[in-house]
């Protein structure tokens, strides 16, 4: 970590149709940093990420992100500011017309000026990278299980080397073993490009695993934001009741890649 | 922002250096892709990236290109300089490369999709027998009283302000070229019987039927289509609902009903179309319209007219259903599917008009 702040937030409100969400709420991330964003189903997470990767304006409150102020983007800036952007969308979103290849290869297209071929064989490594059999390249979405949707997914997201990278729910429906492999991929490119992750997730293992800090969110704002360990020992009770759920060793360090 | 500056090698023949410098990200890797396209230079060389900005795994990929390229053209590439970060980075892309990466899915050729043609017209029509034998044979419990009215409701009460509005329309412009003719002639007041007998045999039940496959038959196949992606037709099946009951069933006999309806309403419009210029234009005022209309056909002619109309009914619900069913995975084929139901009921709803035309003829009616 640089100290550098990939994301500000500060008096932040989402609405969900004409509900507040999140009120006044504040969140800085720091480049380089593994945020997990968890709380109770219906505390906004979703929409709290959808509003950080810029897919949703908030309704009040001061974003920055990558040191672009988002209020003040124009169209061209925005542009520019999606192609260091990557998301992972909680059912994949992949386009279900193309295959996955040509799924990855989309971003790679519409960002850069590579031959056809450079532009195959760049995202023939992401597969790689998300840890698909490269068979898996010429299928479809719809001819695809569940985890191999999400690393196609991921693959997509990461297309263009994002410098930060937003996951929703990455490791629902993973089994265990494939759901640590994604960890242990996160934590290589992060530690290896300086990766920024926000990411959804109600895996406490995973958690553990990856995350440098925890934001709980609830009531309409965020309760907590701690690394898990210090977390897991709030006295909060929503935060308690969370995390005594299903007991883990959070270690005494924030951050251990797997 | 600033745009990064772009991955470069500066060429340092004296040393045989190669010293990269710029970003080396994946959107600033344009200016690299004649090397590994064709290594240009002969001989051993070194490569010197201390000078690079930022290197992520496209960069890295670059690189690795690059050595690869130049071993192709049988020289040796050294790197020097890397971060330790970067080697790692290099090292991670490496491991993860899938061999013969570049290679595309094979192309097919004419002969493949000719077959495909074949075999796909063949399985359809018997893909299209299996969902009509489903739709008689399919174990029911009972009719679904409420679908089967929200059906009606949506196929039929839902369509008469634009189905009206175009019968009315065709009514005034069948009598409006008619009327012409008949005029030279002085026998303004046949219009009544020509934009009856019009309305009444032909245009009342195609315009209800092509208004009906066009706005519901659509509708049908990109709901149902739609749930067969998001497997909500599993899900009625793991209820113990079977799909066609809960869906097609109350479509088809919804539409049955609601069909003969529309084609009378359908053929009253265009006759009041029709008597609205009779009296504007003709000097046959609604008074005499009516009063002459009841002895302008024959009652076979109202009774060719509306049978008909259920046949129509049966056409478009069935085809699109069946092309719901027929969705397959991608958002895409819901589009196909939608467009091959409307074409194909129109296509057919059409030839069978036609095929009725005939069987009248020769039943003399």
């Amino acid at each position: 970590m640089n100290g550098e702040v990939a994301i500000a937030a500060s008096g932040l409100a989402t609405l969900a149709g004409t509900r507040v969400l999140h009120r006044d709420l504040a969140l800085d991330v720091q480049r380089g940093e593994v945020l997990a964003l968890v709380g109770g189903s219906g505390s906004g997470k979703t929409v709290l990420l959808r509003t950080l990767s810029l897919l949703q304006a908030p309704a009040a409150g001061q974003l920055t992100v990558l040191g672009a102020d988002a209020a003040a983007l124009d169209a061209a800036d925005l542009r520019a500011l999606r192609g260091r952007i990557g998301i992972l969308f909680q059912h994949g979103a992949l386009f279900t017309g193309l295959s996955v290849l040509d799924n990855i290869c989309l971003p790679l297209a519409e960002y850069t000026t590579l031959d056809p071929a450079s532009r195959r064989e760049l995202a023939m490594l992401r597969v790689g990278l998300a840890g698909l059999p490269a068979e898996a390249a010429h299928k479809f979405p719809g001819e695809l299980s569940g985890g191999m949707i999400k690393r196609a997914a991921l693959a997509r997201a990461l297309a263009l080397d994002p410098e930060l990278l937003f996951l929703d729910e990455p490791s629902a429906g993973l089994d265990p073993v494939t759901s640590a492999g994604l960890d242990e991929l996160l934590a290589g490119l992060r530690e290896l490009m300086g990766l920024t992750v926000v990411m959804v997730t109600h895996d406490l293992d995973s958690i553990a695993r990856v995350s440098d800090r925890v934001a709980f969110l609830g009531r309409g704002a965020l309760l907590a934001v701690a690394p898990a360990a210090q977390l897991a020992a709030s006295q909060e009770p929503e935060i308690r009741a969370y995390f005594a759920a299903a007991p883990r060793d959070y270690g005494g360090s924030a951050c251990r890649p797997a | 922002m600033a745009a990064p500056a772009p991955a470069s090698l500066v060429v340092d023949p004296a040393a045989r250096v190669l010293r990269a410098a710029g970003e080396w990200t994946a959107c600033a890797l344009d200016g690299l892709q004649v090397y590994w396209r064709r290594w240009p230079h002969g001989g051993d060389w070194t490569v010197d990236t201390t000078e690079v900005g930022r290197l992520d795994s496209a960069g890295a990929w670059a690189l690795h290109r690059l050595t690869q390229a130049a071993e192709h053209a049988g020289a040796r590439l050294d790197l020097t300089g890397l971060a330790p970060q970067h080697a790692a980075l290099l090292e991670l892309v490496r491991a993860r490369l899938p061999p013969g990466a570049s290679r595309s899915a094979p192309a097919r050729g004419w002969l493949d999709a000719f077959g495909r043609a074949v075999v796909g017209r063949v399985t359809e029509t018997g893909r299209f027998l299996d969902f009509v034998g489903r739709l008689v044979a399919e174990q029911r419990r009972g009719m679904r009283w409420a679908r089967l009215v929200q059906e009606i409701d949506a196929a039929g009460v839902r369509a008469l302000p634009i189905l009206g509005l175009l019968a009315f329309l065709m009514g005034v412009v069948i009598t409006y070229q008619a009327g012409e003719p008949l005029r030279a002639f002085g026998a303004n007041v046949l219009v009544v019987n020509l934009v009856a007998v019009t309305m009444l045999r032909e245009m009342g039940p195609l315009l209800a039927a092509i208004i009906v496959a066009g706005r519901t038959g659509s509708a049908y196949t990109a709901e149902i289509g739609t749930m067969r992606i998001t497997e909500e037709l599993d899900a009625l099946r793991s209820i113990g609902i079977a799909p066609v009951e809960m869906l097609v069933i109350p479509k088809l006999i919804g539409l049955v009903i609601a069909l003969p309806l529309l084609t009378l309403y359908s053929s009253a419009m265009g006759i009041a179309g029709g008597m609205v210029v009779a009296d504007s234009l003709y000097g046959v005022g609604y008074r005499d319209f009516l009063v002459r209309l009841p002895d302008t056909f024959a009652p076979s002619t109202f009774w060719v007219g509306l049978i008909k109309a259920p046949v129509f009914a049966l056409i478009v619900a069935m085809v699109a259903c069946h092309r719901g069913f027929q969705v397959g995975h991608s958002a895409e084929s819901i589009g196909r599917e939608t467009t091959v139901s409307v074409v194909q009921s129109i296509f057919l709803v059409i030839v069978a008009d036609a095929v009725f035309s005939v069987m009248f003829q020769v039943l003399g009616l």
